[in-house]
Protein backbone atom coordinates (compact mmCIF):
# COMPACT_ATOMS: atom_id res chain seq x y z
CA UNK A 1 0.00 0.00 0.00
CA UNK A 2 2.97 2.54 0.13
CA UNK A 3 2.42 3.15 -3.64
CA UNK A 4 -0.13 5.27 -2.86
CA UNK A 5 1.91 7.52 -1.21
CA UNK A 6 4.56 8.47 -3.63
CA UNK A 7 5.30 12.19 -4.08
CA UNK A 8 3.90 12.13 -7.47
CA UNK A 9 0.24 10.31 -6.72
CA UNK A 10 -0.05 12.83 -4.07
CA UNK A 11 0.44 15.87 -6.38
CA UNK A 12 -1.46 13.85 -9.09
CA UNK A 13 -4.89 13.08 -6.38
CA UNK A 14 -4.01 16.81 -5.25
CA UNK A 15 -4.07 18.41 -9.08
CA UNK A 16 -7.37 16.45 -9.77
CA UNK A 17 -9.33 17.30 -6.43
CA UNK A 18 -8.46 21.11 -7.11
CA UNK A 19 -9.51 20.88 -10.72
CA UNK A 20 -12.96 19.05 -9.85
CA UNK A 21 -13.68 21.35 -7.11
CA UNK A 22 -12.45 24.33 -8.86
CA UNK A 23 -15.19 23.72 -11.86
CA UNK A 24 -17.68 22.46 -9.25
CA UNK A 25 -17.66 25.52 -7.23
CA UNK A 26 -17.11 28.04 -10.49
CA UNK A 27 -19.93 26.30 -11.90
CA UNK A 28 -22.54 26.82 -9.32
CA UNK A 29 -21.60 30.02 -8.83
CA UNK A 30 -21.80 31.73 -12.56
CA UNK A 31 -25.03 29.48 -13.04
CA UNK A 32 -26.78 31.16 -10.14
CA UNK A 33 -25.53 34.73 -10.54
CA UNK A 34 -28.31 35.66 -12.69
CA UNK A 35 -30.68 34.70 -9.99
CA UNK A 36 -28.83 36.33 -6.93
CA UNK A 37 -28.37 39.22 -8.78
CA UNK A 38 -32.48 39.43 -9.68
CA UNK A 39 -32.77 38.89 -6.01
CA UNK A 40 -30.19 41.31 -5.06
CA UNK A 41 -31.97 44.25 -7.14
CA UNK A 42 -35.31 43.22 -5.92
CA UNK A 43 -34.15 43.09 -2.29
CA UNK A 44 -32.32 46.70 -2.89
CA UNK A 45 -35.84 47.99 -3.94
CA UNK A 46 -37.54 46.28 -1.03
CA UNK A 47 -34.89 47.99 1.26
CA UNK A 48 -35.59 51.57 0.03
CA UNK A 49 -39.06 51.44 -0.11
CA UNK A 50 -38.65 50.11 3.79
CA UNK A 51 -36.36 52.51 4.35
CA UNK A 52 -38.84 55.07 2.98
CA UNK A 53 -42.15 53.18 4.83
CA UNK A 54 -43.28 52.09 2.11
CA UNK A 55 -42.74 48.47 2.34
CA UNK A 56 -44.07 45.87 4.97
CA UNK A 57 -42.45 42.21 4.41
CA UNK A 58 -46.15 40.90 5.40
CA UNK A 59 -48.27 42.90 3.22
CA UNK A 60 -46.95 44.25 0.07
CA UNK A 61 -46.04 41.42 -2.48
CA UNK A 62 -42.90 41.18 -5.04
CA UNK A 63 -45.54 42.29 -8.16
CA UNK A 64 -46.28 45.54 -6.02
CA UNK A 65 -42.31 46.67 -5.68
CA UNK A 66 -41.73 47.36 -9.05
CA UNK A 67 -44.62 49.99 -9.18
CA UNK A 68 -44.19 51.55 -5.53
CA UNK A 69 -40.15 51.77 -6.34
CA UNK A 70 -41.08 53.57 -10.10
CA UNK A 71 -41.82 56.40 -7.65
CA UNK A 72 -38.93 56.91 -7.24
CA UNK A 73 -36.25 58.94 -9.37
CA UNK A 74 -33.15 57.94 -9.20
CA UNK A 75 -30.25 60.70 -9.49
CA UNK A 76 -26.34 60.95 -9.26
CA UNK A 77 -24.68 63.22 -7.06
CA UNK A 78 -21.16 64.39 -7.31
CA UNK A 79 -20.02 63.61 -3.48
CA UNK A 80 -16.88 65.82 -3.78
CA UNK A 81 -18.90 68.99 -5.10
CA UNK A 82 -21.94 68.02 -3.61
CA UNK A 83 -24.38 68.33 -6.24
CA UNK A 84 -26.84 66.10 -8.76
CA UNK A 85 -25.37 65.68 -11.80
CA UNK A 86 -27.00 66.83 -14.83
CA UNK A 87 -28.35 63.93 -17.41
CA UNK A 88 -25.53 65.63 -20.13
CA UNK A 89 -22.80 65.16 -17.24
CA UNK A 90 -24.09 61.68 -16.55
CA UNK A 91 -23.93 60.58 -20.14
CA UNK A 92 -20.25 62.62 -20.64
CA UNK A 93 -19.01 60.51 -17.59
CA UNK A 94 -19.96 57.39 -19.77
CA UNK A 95 -22.38 56.37 -16.92
CA UNK A 96 -25.26 54.15 -17.63
CA UNK A 97 -27.93 55.62 -14.93
CA UNK A 98 -30.14 52.21 -15.33
CA UNK A 99 -27.19 49.78 -14.78
CA UNK A 100 -25.34 51.88 -12.51
CA UNK A 101 -23.94 50.12 -9.25
CA UNK A 102 -22.02 52.15 -7.01
CA UNK A 103 -20.86 48.98 -4.86
CA UNK A 104 -19.15 47.74 -8.40
CA UNK A 105 -17.54 50.82 -8.97
CA UNK A 106 -15.66 51.02 -5.68
CA UNK A 107 -12.28 49.62 -7.18
CA UNK A 108 -12.01 52.04 -10.52
CA UNK A 109 -9.83 54.48 -9.89
CA UNK A 110 -11.90 56.80 -12.40
CA UNK A 111 -14.99 56.60 -10.20
CA UNK A 112 -14.21 56.14 -6.71
CA UNK A 113 -11.27 57.31 -4.89
CA UNK A 114 -9.78 56.16 -1.36
CA UNK A 115 -10.53 57.93 1.83
CA UNK A 116 -7.64 58.89 4.34
CA UNK A 117 -7.63 57.74 7.86
CA UNK A 118 -8.80 60.79 9.36
CA UNK A 119 -11.96 61.41 6.89
CA UNK A 120 -12.87 57.87 7.02
CA UNK A 121 -15.00 57.65 9.90
CA UNK A 122 -17.27 55.06 9.09
CA UNK A 123 -14.12 52.42 8.05
CA UNK A 124 -15.13 52.47 4.35
CA UNK A 125 -11.53 53.04 2.91
CA UNK A 126 -12.78 53.97 -0.48
CA UNK A 127 -16.04 55.35 -1.68
CA UNK A 128 -17.75 55.84 -4.89
CA UNK A 129 -17.14 59.62 -6.61
CA UNK A 130 -20.93 59.68 -7.92
CA UNK A 131 -23.56 58.23 -5.56
CA UNK A 132 -26.92 57.07 -6.33
CA UNK A 133 -29.90 58.79 -4.29
CA UNK A 134 -33.12 58.14 -4.94
CA UNK A 135 -36.07 61.20 -5.02
CA UNK A 136 -39.41 60.80 -4.50
CA UNK A 137 -41.20 64.40 -5.61
CA UNK A 138 -44.00 65.91 -3.39
CA UNK A 139 -47.48 67.21 -3.93
CA UNK A 140 -46.37 71.13 -5.23
CA UNK A 141 -43.33 71.64 -7.56
CA UNK A 142 -39.92 71.76 -7.05
CA UNK A 143 -41.30 70.23 -3.57
CA UNK A 144 -38.97 66.75 -2.10
CA UNK A 145 -41.41 63.96 -0.69
CA UNK A 146 -38.51 61.36 0.67
CA UNK A 147 -34.92 61.81 -0.15
CA UNK A 148 -33.10 58.20 0.18
CA UNK A 149 -29.33 57.84 0.38
CA UNK A 150 -26.98 55.24 0.34
CA UNK A 151 -25.23 54.42 3.85
CA UNK A 152 -22.23 52.04 4.59
CA UNK A 153 -19.59 51.62 7.02
CA UNK A 154 -18.33 48.95 9.07
CA UNK A 155 -19.70 47.06 12.23
CA UNK A 156 -17.94 44.02 13.95
CA UNK A 157 -17.22 41.93 10.91
CA UNK A 158 -17.46 43.86 7.65
CA UNK A 159 -19.08 46.88 6.42
CA UNK A 160 -22.66 47.23 6.91
CA UNK A 161 -24.64 48.83 3.54
CA UNK A 162 -28.22 50.32 3.77
CA UNK A 163 -30.32 53.03 2.87
CA UNK A 164 -31.08 56.08 5.24
CA UNK A 165 -34.17 57.62 4.20
CA UNK A 166 -35.45 61.64 4.52
CA UNK A 167 -38.30 63.60 4.45
CA UNK A 168 -38.19 66.79 2.18
CA UNK A 169 -37.03 68.83 4.56
CA UNK A 170 -33.76 67.01 4.54
CA UNK A 171 -33.55 67.17 8.43
CA UNK A 172 -36.11 64.16 10.10
CA UNK A 173 -35.54 61.17 8.97
CA UNK A 174 -38.12 58.87 7.68
CA UNK A 175 -36.39 55.53 8.49
CA UNK A 176 -32.92 53.20 8.48
CA UNK A 177 -33.23 50.06 6.77
CA UNK A 178 -30.03 47.63 5.98
CA UNK A 179 -29.93 45.25 3.37
CA UNK A 180 -26.37 43.76 3.85
CA UNK A 181 -24.50 42.81 6.88
CA UNK A 182 -22.17 40.22 8.25
CA UNK A 183 -23.12 40.58 11.76
CA UNK A 184 -23.70 38.07 14.21
CA UNK A 185 -27.21 37.00 13.94
CA UNK A 186 -29.55 37.90 17.29
CA UNK A 187 -26.57 40.49 17.58
CA UNK A 188 -25.19 43.35 15.74
CA UNK A 189 -28.08 41.69 13.03
CA UNK A 190 -30.56 42.96 15.27
CA UNK A 191 -30.11 46.43 13.48
CA UNK A 192 -32.70 44.72 11.06
CA UNK A 193 -35.30 43.87 13.95
CA UNK A 194 -38.26 46.03 13.03
CA UNK A 195 -38.61 47.19 16.71
CA UNK A 196 -35.17 48.47 16.67
CA UNK A 197 -36.00 50.29 12.87
CA UNK A 198 -39.01 51.95 14.46
CA UNK A 199 -37.12 54.00 16.81
CA UNK A 200 -35.68 55.75 13.84
CA UNK A 201 -38.46 57.90 11.90
CA UNK A 202 -39.04 61.53 13.59
CA UNK A 203 -35.12 62.06 14.69
CA UNK A 204 -33.97 64.82 13.73
CA UNK A 205 -30.10 64.28 11.82
CA UNK A 206 -28.66 67.89 12.42
CA UNK A 207 -28.38 70.15 15.25
CA UNK A 208 -28.99 73.91 15.75
CA UNK A 209 -25.02 74.60 15.18
CA UNK A 210 -25.87 72.30 11.34
CA UNK A 211 -23.61 69.23 12.68
CA UNK A 212 -24.86 65.87 12.71
CA UNK A 213 -26.39 65.18 16.14
CA UNK A 214 -28.16 62.23 15.14
CA UNK A 215 -26.38 59.22 16.50
CA UNK A 216 -26.69 55.77 18.44
CA UNK A 217 -26.06 55.58 22.40
CA UNK A 218 -24.74 53.04 24.88
CA UNK A 219 -28.35 51.92 26.98
CA UNK A 220 -31.82 54.13 25.99
CA UNK A 221 -31.20 57.40 24.13
CA UNK A 222 -33.38 60.06 24.81
CA UNK A 223 -34.27 63.15 22.77
CA UNK A 224 -34.72 64.06 19.57
CA UNK A 225 -31.18 62.96 18.20
CA UNK A 226 -30.75 59.66 19.99
CA UNK A 227 -31.00 56.27 19.10
CA UNK A 228 -30.89 53.27 21.67
CA UNK A 229 -27.67 50.98 21.48
CA UNK A 230 -28.35 47.32 20.88
CA UNK A 231 -27.43 45.55 24.01
CA UNK A 232 -24.50 42.98 23.32
CA UNK A 233 -23.70 44.17 19.90
CA UNK A 234 -21.46 47.31 21.14
CA UNK A 235 -19.32 47.53 18.02
CA UNK A 236 -22.71 47.13 15.58
CA UNK A 237 -24.19 49.90 17.55
CA UNK A 238 -20.81 52.30 17.14
CA UNK A 239 -20.68 51.11 13.23
CA UNK A 240 -23.87 52.73 12.61
CA UNK A 241 -23.85 56.39 14.74
CA UNK A 242 -19.81 56.24 12.62
CA UNK A 243 -22.14 55.82 9.31
CA UNK A 244 -24.65 58.29 10.03
CA UNK A 245 -21.79 60.70 11.48
CA UNK A 246 -20.20 60.17 7.99
CA UNK A 247 -22.79 60.23 5.66
CA UNK A 248 -24.81 62.64 6.69
CA UNK A 249 -21.90 65.23 7.37
CA UNK A 250 -20.02 67.94 5.79
CA UNK A 251 -17.72 64.99 4.31
CA UNK A 252 -20.52 63.34 2.05
CA UNK A 253 -23.47 64.61 1.30
CA UNK A 254 -24.30 67.16 4.16
CA UNK A 255 -23.74 69.83 2.00
CA UNK A 256 -26.39 68.42 -0.81
CA UNK A 257 -29.27 68.24 2.24
CA UNK A 258 -28.46 71.80 3.56
CA UNK A 259 -28.84 72.93 -0.16
CA UNK A 260 -32.23 71.07 -0.91
CA UNK A 261 -33.31 71.55 2.98
CA UNK A 262 -33.71 76.03 1.48
CA UNK B 1 -21.45 -5.29 8.90
CA UNK B 2 -24.13 -2.18 9.69
CA UNK B 3 -27.27 -2.16 7.86
CA UNK B 4 -28.38 1.05 5.77
CA UNK B 5 -31.39 1.06 8.12
CA UNK B 6 -29.04 1.27 11.07
CA UNK B 7 -27.02 3.46 9.86
CA UNK B 8 -29.67 5.86 9.11
CA UNK B 9 -31.60 5.89 11.88
CA UNK B 10 -29.30 5.02 15.14
CA UNK B 11 -28.02 8.52 15.17
CA UNK B 12 -31.40 10.14 15.65
CA UNK B 13 -30.94 9.01 19.44
CA UNK B 14 -29.19 5.58 20.36
CA UNK B 15 -25.47 7.53 18.71
CA UNK B 16 -26.73 11.49 18.13
CA UNK B 17 -23.77 13.71 17.07
CA UNK B 18 -24.85 16.40 19.17
CA UNK B 19 -26.12 14.97 22.40
CA UNK B 20 -23.93 11.69 22.17
CA UNK B 21 -21.09 12.10 20.37
CA UNK B 22 -20.91 15.96 21.55
CA UNK B 23 -20.71 17.70 17.85
CA UNK B 24 -21.13 20.43 16.43
CA UNK B 25 -23.31 21.99 19.41
CA UNK B 26 -21.97 25.79 18.22
CA UNK B 27 -24.22 26.37 15.22
CA UNK B 28 -26.79 25.15 17.34
CA UNK B 29 -26.52 28.41 19.79
CA UNK B 30 -26.86 30.89 17.00
CA UNK B 31 -29.85 30.02 14.42
CA UNK B 32 -32.10 28.22 16.83
CA UNK B 33 -34.31 31.92 17.27
CA UNK B 34 -35.71 31.22 14.69
CA UNK B 35 -37.70 27.94 13.55
CA UNK B 36 -37.17 28.33 9.82
CA UNK B 37 -33.89 29.55 10.07
CA UNK B 38 -33.08 26.27 11.79
CA UNK B 39 -34.73 24.23 9.47
CA UNK B 40 -32.59 25.58 6.29
CA UNK B 41 -29.75 25.15 8.57
CA UNK B 42 -30.25 21.27 9.47
CA UNK B 43 -31.53 20.88 5.41
CA UNK B 44 -27.65 22.60 4.54
CA UNK B 45 -25.58 20.40 7.08
CA UNK B 46 -27.47 16.86 6.18
CA UNK B 47 -26.95 17.75 2.45
CA UNK B 48 -23.40 18.75 3.22
CA UNK B 49 -22.73 15.81 5.44
CA UNK B 50 -24.13 13.54 3.15
CA UNK B 51 -22.62 14.43 -0.47
CA UNK B 52 -19.11 14.98 1.56
CA UNK B 53 -19.27 11.42 3.01
CA UNK B 54 -20.32 9.92 -0.43
CA UNK B 55 -17.74 11.57 -2.44
CA UNK B 56 -14.99 11.18 0.14
CA UNK B 57 -15.71 7.06 0.47
CA UNK B 58 -15.83 7.38 -3.64
CA UNK B 59 -12.05 7.97 -3.50
CA UNK B 60 -10.96 7.06 -0.28
CA UNK B 61 -9.01 3.97 -1.71
CA UNK B 62 -7.28 6.82 -3.40
CA UNK B 63 -6.39 9.03 -0.89
CA UNK B 64 -2.73 9.10 -0.48
CA UNK B 65 -2.67 9.45 3.51
CA UNK B 66 -0.50 12.45 3.67
CA UNK B 67 -3.03 15.10 2.16
CA UNK B 68 -5.64 13.04 3.76
CA UNK B 69 -7.03 15.69 5.77
CA UNK B 70 -6.45 18.45 3.09
CA UNK B 71 -8.35 16.29 0.36
CA UNK B 72 -11.89 16.19 3.37
CA UNK B 73 -11.48 19.57 4.03
CA UNK B 74 -11.49 20.90 0.22
CA UNK B 75 -14.33 18.70 -0.36
CA UNK B 76 -16.24 19.77 2.30
CA UNK B 77 -15.45 23.55 1.80
CA UNK B 78 -16.11 23.47 -2.20
CA UNK B 79 -20.02 21.75 -1.41
CA UNK B 80 -20.24 24.16 1.31
CA UNK B 81 -20.04 27.29 -1.19
CA UNK B 82 -22.05 25.22 -3.50
CA UNK B 83 -24.60 24.96 -0.99
CA UNK B 84 -24.38 28.52 -0.25
CA UNK B 85 -24.69 29.88 -3.30
CA UNK B 86 -27.67 27.82 -3.81
CA UNK B 87 -29.29 29.41 -0.88
CA UNK B 88 -28.71 33.07 -1.53
CA UNK B 89 -30.33 32.54 -5.17
CA UNK B 90 -33.20 30.06 -4.23
CA UNK B 91 -33.60 31.59 -0.53
CA UNK B 92 -32.17 34.74 -0.49
CA UNK B 93 -34.26 36.07 2.86
CA UNK B 94 -33.32 33.02 4.85
CA UNK B 95 -29.55 32.90 3.54
CA UNK B 96 -29.54 36.93 4.93
CA UNK B 97 -30.60 35.49 8.02
CA UNK B 98 -28.14 32.62 8.23
CA UNK B 99 -25.01 34.94 6.56
CA UNK B 100 -22.03 33.74 7.82
CA UNK B 101 -23.38 30.16 9.29
CA UNK B 102 -24.11 28.27 5.94
CA UNK B 103 -19.56 29.29 5.51
CA UNK B 104 -19.22 27.88 9.47
CA UNK B 105 -20.87 24.50 8.32
CA UNK B 106 -17.34 24.13 7.31
CA UNK B 107 -15.76 23.52 10.31
CA UNK B 108 -18.85 22.03 11.64
CA UNK B 109 -17.20 19.13 13.52
CA UNK B 110 -20.31 16.40 12.46
CA UNK B 111 -18.81 16.83 8.79
CA UNK B 112 -15.67 16.23 9.31
CA UNK B 113 -16.28 13.67 12.18
CA UNK B 114 -18.00 11.75 9.97
CA UNK B 115 -15.56 11.80 7.13
CA UNK B 116 -12.83 10.57 9.12
CA UNK B 117 -14.66 7.88 11.62
CA UNK B 118 -17.27 6.01 8.82
CA UNK B 119 -16.41 7.78 5.03
CA UNK B 120 -13.03 6.25 5.63
CA UNK B 121 -13.45 2.98 5.71
CA UNK B 122 -16.88 2.29 4.34
CA UNK B 123 -18.46 2.29 0.86
CA UNK B 124 -20.19 5.01 -0.51
CA UNK B 125 -23.79 4.64 -0.34
CA UNK B 126 -23.77 3.35 3.52
CA UNK B 127 -21.46 6.28 4.06
CA UNK B 128 -23.63 8.63 1.85
CA UNK B 129 -26.91 7.15 4.37
CA UNK B 130 -24.54 7.91 7.53
CA UNK B 131 -24.12 11.25 6.44
CA UNK B 132 -28.37 11.49 6.18
CA UNK B 133 -28.37 9.59 9.93
CA UNK B 134 -26.17 12.31 11.34
CA UNK B 135 -27.64 15.18 9.28
CA UNK B 136 -30.98 13.85 11.10
CA UNK B 137 -29.65 13.40 14.52
CA UNK B 138 -28.47 17.12 14.53
CA UNK B 139 -31.57 18.38 13.06
CA UNK B 140 -33.92 16.27 15.60
CA UNK B 141 -31.82 18.45 18.63
CA UNK B 142 -32.00 21.74 16.41
CA UNK B 143 -35.23 21.61 16.00
CA UNK B 144 -36.16 20.42 19.20
CA UNK B 145 -34.33 23.61 20.48
CA UNK B 146 -35.97 26.02 17.91
CA UNK B 147 -39.45 24.88 19.12
CA UNK B 148 -38.38 26.12 22.68
CA UNK B 149 -36.49 29.13 22.15
CA UNK B 150 -38.97 30.41 19.64
CA UNK B 151 -42.40 29.50 20.86
CA UNK B 152 -41.39 30.42 24.48
CA UNK B 153 -39.02 33.59 23.47
CA UNK B 154 -40.97 35.29 20.62
CA UNK B 155 -44.29 33.67 20.80
CA UNK B 156 -44.40 32.25 18.12
CA UNK B 157 -43.39 29.08 15.60
CA UNK B 158 -42.42 29.74 11.87
CA UNK B 159 -43.14 33.60 12.11
CA UNK B 160 -47.16 32.57 13.23
CA UNK B 161 -48.24 34.05 16.55
CA UNK B 162 -48.89 31.46 18.70
CA UNK B 163 -48.68 33.32 22.30
CA UNK B 164 -49.20 36.74 21.70
CA UNK B 165 -46.89 39.43 23.14
CA UNK B 166 -47.00 41.27 25.69
CA UNK B 167 -45.32 44.24 23.45
CA UNK B 168 -48.14 43.05 20.48
CA UNK B 169 -50.99 43.84 22.58
CA UNK B 170 -51.16 40.01 24.17
CA UNK B 171 -50.71 38.49 27.34
CA UNK B 172 -47.65 36.83 27.25
CA UNK B 173 -44.35 38.07 28.08
CA UNK B 174 -41.51 36.80 26.14
CA UNK B 175 -39.04 34.96 27.16
CA UNK B 176 -36.00 37.05 26.82
CA UNK B 177 -33.28 34.20 28.23
CA UNK B 178 -34.44 31.87 25.03
CA UNK B 179 -33.60 34.66 22.67
CA UNK B 180 -29.96 34.69 24.62
CA UNK B 181 -27.74 31.76 23.12
CA UNK B 182 -27.07 30.28 26.52
CA UNK B 183 -30.74 29.12 26.33
CA UNK B 184 -29.80 26.99 23.44
CA UNK B 185 -26.98 25.41 25.69
CA UNK B 186 -29.73 24.39 28.79
CA UNK B 187 -32.24 23.33 26.37
CA UNK B 188 -29.69 20.88 24.83
CA UNK B 189 -28.43 20.10 28.14
CA UNK B 190 -32.14 18.76 29.05
CA UNK B 191 -32.02 16.80 25.90
CA UNK B 192 -29.13 14.71 26.63
CA UNK B 193 -30.57 14.53 30.35
CA UNK B 194 -33.95 13.28 29.16
CA UNK B 195 -32.34 10.86 26.47
CA UNK B 196 -30.57 9.32 29.08
CA UNK B 197 -33.16 8.68 31.30
CA UNK B 198 -34.74 6.86 28.27
CA UNK B 199 -32.41 5.10 26.86
CA UNK B 200 -30.02 4.49 30.61
CA UNK B 201 -27.46 2.44 27.94
CA UNK B 202 -26.08 6.26 26.87
CA UNK B 203 -24.96 6.65 30.63
CA UNK B 204 -21.30 6.57 30.71
CA UNK B 205 -20.04 3.97 33.95
CA UNK B 206 -18.12 6.72 36.24
CA UNK B 207 -14.15 6.60 35.93
CA UNK B 208 -13.52 7.00 39.59
CA UNK B 209 -16.02 6.57 42.52
CA UNK B 210 -15.37 8.44 45.56
CA UNK B 211 -14.78 6.08 48.29
CA UNK B 212 -17.10 6.45 51.78
CA UNK B 213 -15.25 8.54 53.83
CA UNK B 214 -11.95 7.20 55.68
CA UNK B 215 -9.56 8.90 58.63
CA UNK B 216 -6.51 9.50 57.21
CA UNK B 217 -4.77 7.25 59.24
CA UNK B 218 -6.27 4.40 57.86
CA UNK B 219 -4.74 2.93 54.57
CA UNK B 220 -6.72 1.11 51.76
CA UNK B 221 -9.99 2.40 52.02
CA UNK B 222 -10.77 2.10 48.35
Amino acid sequence: MSSKDTVVKTLVVAFFLCVVCSILVSGTAVVLKPMQDANRVLDRNKNILSAAGLYDPQTTSNEEVEGLFSQFTPRLVDIRAGRFLEAAEVTELGIDLANYDQRTVITDPELSEALSSEEDLADVKRRALYQMVYLMEGQSEGELDTIVLPVSGYGLWGILYGFMALEGDANTVKGLAFYELKETPGLGAEVRNPRWQALWPGKKVYADDGGVALTVVKGAGSGEHEIDGLSGATLTSRGVANLVQYWLGDDAFGPLLKQLAI
Amino acid sequence: MTSAKEVVFKPLFDNNPIALQILGVCSALAVTTQLSVTLVMCIALTSVTAFSNLFISLIRNYMPSSIRIIIQMTIIASLVIAVDQFLQAFAYEISKSLSVFVGLIITNCIVMGRAEAFAMKNPPLLSFLDGIGNGLGYSVVLIVVAVFRELLGSGSLLGVEILPLVSNGGWYQGNGLMLLAPSAFFIIGFFIWVLREVKTEQVESPEFRIAPHASHSQEGAI
